[in-house]
């Protein structure tokens, strides 16, 4: 296949010596087949090997290589650079803080998902002796979507309410209680929903959608907050008009 | 330097890690538990495991069977002591897991399913669709997140073990968000660093996987044993070495060559199996070692397909249907669609075996604990042994649980013999030291790049302890790694700074891997037969009666390691023919 040349705009940020952020330009050589992660690769390699971004597993699964490609987030290892016709503007993941290049700080989505207690709290005790919970394809598959989700944060790039309300828990964060929640062998939704229920819980979605459109695994956030959110309406409704029934 | 203090610390935080860490939490709550990972957890290469683990579940299963697959896949190299703890804790550990929400896959009485795997005689890989690591790994970490007890150090770089008075009392690490060596003090330290795949230039493995691990272990005094056996799977895209998962031909794949002939038949994995009716532990279910090494005769006759990327054998899906393939295999599809622009549902895949795994590893017992007091590993980096010469698909997930656990039950031991934590001023010299050796990384202007080391080191690997191997050969390799070690001390940074410093990673990886890569080579140069994974032009045949034994590289430094043998524990069966012809009994 054909070899061509590509421009890459590439926002570099070193805070120690760095005042301000700025573009760096590089041409790289590129095979027809390679993604963004091959070129950044490529420029490390043999060009500018102090350049720093995360990446693993080139394969859109690990989740490290999120940032924003021409705009955009995107996985850099699943971006093709034919898709792109001129220079590339390649920029760390929006709306979170930058600690160096395309490195950005992640704590804020580690602390949210741990909020929300992403893990089964049995229906019911039973022992490991005692074999597996029985859970059809059926129930399954109620939940197995939200179980795709790989932590990339491209979704809180996207999302409009997150970058203006930072304390919005989020999409990805909501989806994976969500997938607990809907778990036919899980009966914890009462404890997770205090978190979700909050005031900065699901109520700042506005459901522009744009968490589902940029999800590389198409998990679909923005279905997973429109169910909880609807769940949460009606436990505020009970709790608010028929108190008795939540205790 | 700042000191952090813990009870036991990990190294690692992919499944083995994880395990280990929940298995300490849950033990005994006030334990300290420091988790330190130079990727956030669930970035750890476990996620990209694709198609299952092993055990026996089912009723048309025994533990025996399983074990007999294990080690005659394995060519009589594993420790049958090891593999009976494997299969007997096998199916309690993926129980387990179900108990902790892993979505296995199901059959429509909602009991877990079970999927065909190469060189397993009945059905016992448990699945979730085409992702178990995945979900294995995020029901690990979600799950952990509930236990207090558990301190995660997520991008700290391990750098070196702290040792004194012949017991391991904690590590270094770099706190790569700052740049600043950290000491971590502790009682007993486990490593579950995973495997080192990235010394050669074709791999499934992800960029993490530069055997760090194994290096902390090996410097520090421990063997590292086995390390001639690195598995080839079959399977790759020829574009970016990404994994198709074995769960391809478990559902019925098969496997041609440029005329379309299923050639594995002529292979001694014959005679050929009806279409679409995949027959266990033969022709396209035969071993990774077997099929890798049938590509590589079959490649030398000229009767593979060309590709811009190199030969390849076709792997053809076509039959399973659109259905199955999105239900089974979705992320195969989507990975053949992406990086090689094929649809399995309408066109063979072209693939060709990548290395993929290190049988080898960190010398353990089958209590995970190493020989050096207070040291434990689990895990790929661990060599315990259940995988002998040659790993069977879907135990190495299997194995990360079950010796993850244990190496956390083994560490509790110890800390109940109150093994003390060593002379505090002996340590902080040591910290010290390490953290000087890093530091003077900055100062070195030899010129020699990282990149240019990598490279030749990668192209010896596979040029020299690739599929086959000659003695020759592997001398030129033994050779040359040795000169790329000498010329390791002469590198230059080009970056200076402190911040997410992956110049600095890249460096001290690359000290990992070569480290790791003499281990291979010498190990592979000593072993003067064929066994499993590890195949000599030169000396064809097993030949039990001098390497019935497992290799012991110890570190000496700057020159090439030492090669000691061990005794393999055999309990009840004797070596014998590995049959993969479907006549098999
Ligand atoms: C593509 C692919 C598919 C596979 N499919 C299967 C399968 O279907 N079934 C099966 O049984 N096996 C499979 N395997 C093998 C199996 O996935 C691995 O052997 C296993 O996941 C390794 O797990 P681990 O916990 O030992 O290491 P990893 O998951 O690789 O984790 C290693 C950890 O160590 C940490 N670490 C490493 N170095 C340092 C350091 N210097 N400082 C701090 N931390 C460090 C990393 O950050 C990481 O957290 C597959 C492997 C690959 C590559
Ligand atoms: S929901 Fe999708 S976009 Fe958001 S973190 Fe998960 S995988 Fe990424
Ligand atoms: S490198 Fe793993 S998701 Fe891109």
């Amino acid at each position: 296949m054909s070899e061509r040349t590509v421009e890459l705009e590439v926002l570099r940020y070193n805070p120690e010596t760095d005042g301000e952020p700025h573009f760096q330009r590089y041409s790289v050589t590129c095979r027809e087949e390679w993604v963004v992660l091959d070129a950044l690769n490529h420029i490390k390699e043999t060009v500018d090997p102090t350049l720093s971004y995360r990446w693993s597993c080139h394969m859109a699964v690990c989740g490290s290589c999120g940032m924003m490609i021409d705009g955009e987030p995107k996985l850099a290892c699943k971006t093709f650079l034919r898709d792109y016709p001129g220079v590339i503007r390649v920029e760390p993941l929006a709306h979170f803080p930058v600690e160096r290049d395309l490195v950005t700080v992640i704590d804020d989505f580690i602390a949210k998902l741990t909020r929300v207690k992403p893990y089964l709290i049995p229906k019911e005790e039973k022992p490991v002796a005692a074999g597996e919970y029985r859970q059809t394809p059926a129930q399954l598959k109620r939940y197995k979507q939200f179980t795709l989700c790989i932590n990339c944060m491209l979704c809180y790039a996207a999302c409009p309410e997150y970058g203006i309300i930072p304390k919005f828990l989020g999409p990805a964060a909501i989806s994976l209680a969500h997938r607990w929640n809907q778990d036919s062998r899980d009966g914890g939704r009462a404890q997770r929903q205090e978190e979700i229920a909050a005031t900065e819980g699901v109520w700042e979605c506005s459901f522009t959608g744009a968490c589902s459109e940029v999800c590389p695994e198409h998990v679909d956030p923005a279905a997973a907050l429109q169910q909880v959110k609807i769940k949460s309406t009606v436990d505020w409704y009970l709790a608010h008009t028929m108190p008795w029934l939540n205790k | 330097m700042e000191t952090i203090t813990s009870d036991i610390a990990i190294i690692g935080a992919g499944g083995a890690g994880l395990r280990a860490a929940i298995a300490l939490a849950q033990a005994d709550p006030r334990l300290r538990i420091a988790l330190i990972s130079k990727v956030y957890p669930m970035r750890s290469h476990t996620c990209a495991a694709e198609g299952g683990a092993a055990g026996v579940i089912k009723g048309d299963d025994s533990l025996e069977q399983h074990f007999n697959d294990t080690v005659g896949g394995g060519d009589w190299l594993c420790d049958q002591d090891a593999v009976d703890y494997l299969v007997q804790e096998a199916p309690k550990e993926l129980l387990q897991l179900e108990h902790w929400g892993c979505p296995w896959s199901r059959e429509l009485d909602g009991s877990v399913a079970v999927r065909p795997f190469g060189g397993m005689k009945i059905q016992r890989t448990w699945f979730a669709a085409d992702k178990t690591g995945f979900h294995l790994l995020h029901t690990l970490f979600q799950t952990s997140l509930q236990f207090s007890s558990i301190e995660r150090y997520d991008e700290y770089y391990a750098t070196d073990l702290l040792v004194d008075e012949g017991r391991c009392c904690g590590l270094t690490a770099i706190e790569m968000r700052s740049g600043q060596m950290r000491q971590f003090r502790a009682r007993a330290v486990i490593i579950a660093g995973g495997g080192a795949g990235r010394m050669f230039p074709f791999t499934t493995n992800g960029a993490i996987k530069t055997g760090d691990g194994m290096a902390l272990a090996y410097r520090a005094g421990v063997p590292l044993k086995d390390m001639e056996f690195v598995q080839y799977h079959p399977t790759g895209l020829p574009s970016t070495g990404t994994l198709l998962t074995e769960a391809c031909r478990g559902e019925g794949g098969v496997l041609l060559n440029k005329h379309g002939r299923r050639f594995l038949q002529d292979y001694g994995m014959g005679p050929e199996t009806p279409i679409g009716k995949p027959v266990l532990k033969t022709m396209e279910l035969g071993p990774r070692d077997r099929l890798s090494q049938a590509f590589w005769h079959e490649q030398k006759k000229g009767n593979m397909v060309t590709t811009q990327w190199g030969d390849a054998m076709l792997l053809d899906m076509r039959h399973l249907g659109e259905q199955k393939i999105n239900e089974r295999l979705p992320l195969v599809r989507d990975m053949s669609i992406s990086y090689m622009g094929v649809d399995p549902v309408r066109d063979p895949v072209p693939v060709r075996p990548v290395v993929h795994y290190m049988m080898g590893g960190i010398h353990t017992d089958i209590r995970a604990a190493t020989p050096l007091a207070g040291l434990y590993a689990a895990g790929e980096c661990a060599c315990v042994s259940i995988n002998g010469a040659n790993r069977l698909g879907s135990n190495s997930l299997t194995e990360l649980l079950v010796f993850g656990r244990r190496a956390a039950l083994s560490a509790m031991e110890y800390l109940a013999s109150d093994p003390g934590r060593g002379n505090s001023q002996a340590i902080d010299a040591q910290a010290e030291a390490a953290r000087a050796r890093v530091r003077a990384l900055f100062q070195k202007s030899g010129g020699e790049s990282i990149a240019g080391l990598r490279k030749e080191m990668m192209h010896t690997l596979e040029q020299h302890a690739g599929i086959y191997r000659s003695g020759e050969g592997l001398s030129e390799a033994c050779a040359t790694l040795a000169a790329l070690r000498r010329r390791y001390a002469n590198i230059e940074l080009h970056d200076k700074t402190n911040v997410y410093n992956t110049d600095l990673l890249q460096a001290l990886e690359l000290g990992s891997m070569l480290d790791c890569a003499e281990a291979v080579a010498v190990s592979a140069l000593e072993r003067r037969e064929s066994r499993g994974a590890h195949q000599r032009l030169d000396f064809t045949e097993r030949d039990d009666a001098r390497y019935l034994k497992h290799s012991l590289a110890s570190f000496q430094g700057a020159a090439a390691p030492r090669v000691d043998y061990s005794d393999v524990v055999i309990t009840k069966s004797q070596p014998g023919v590995r049959d993969y012809s479907g006549g098999h009994a």
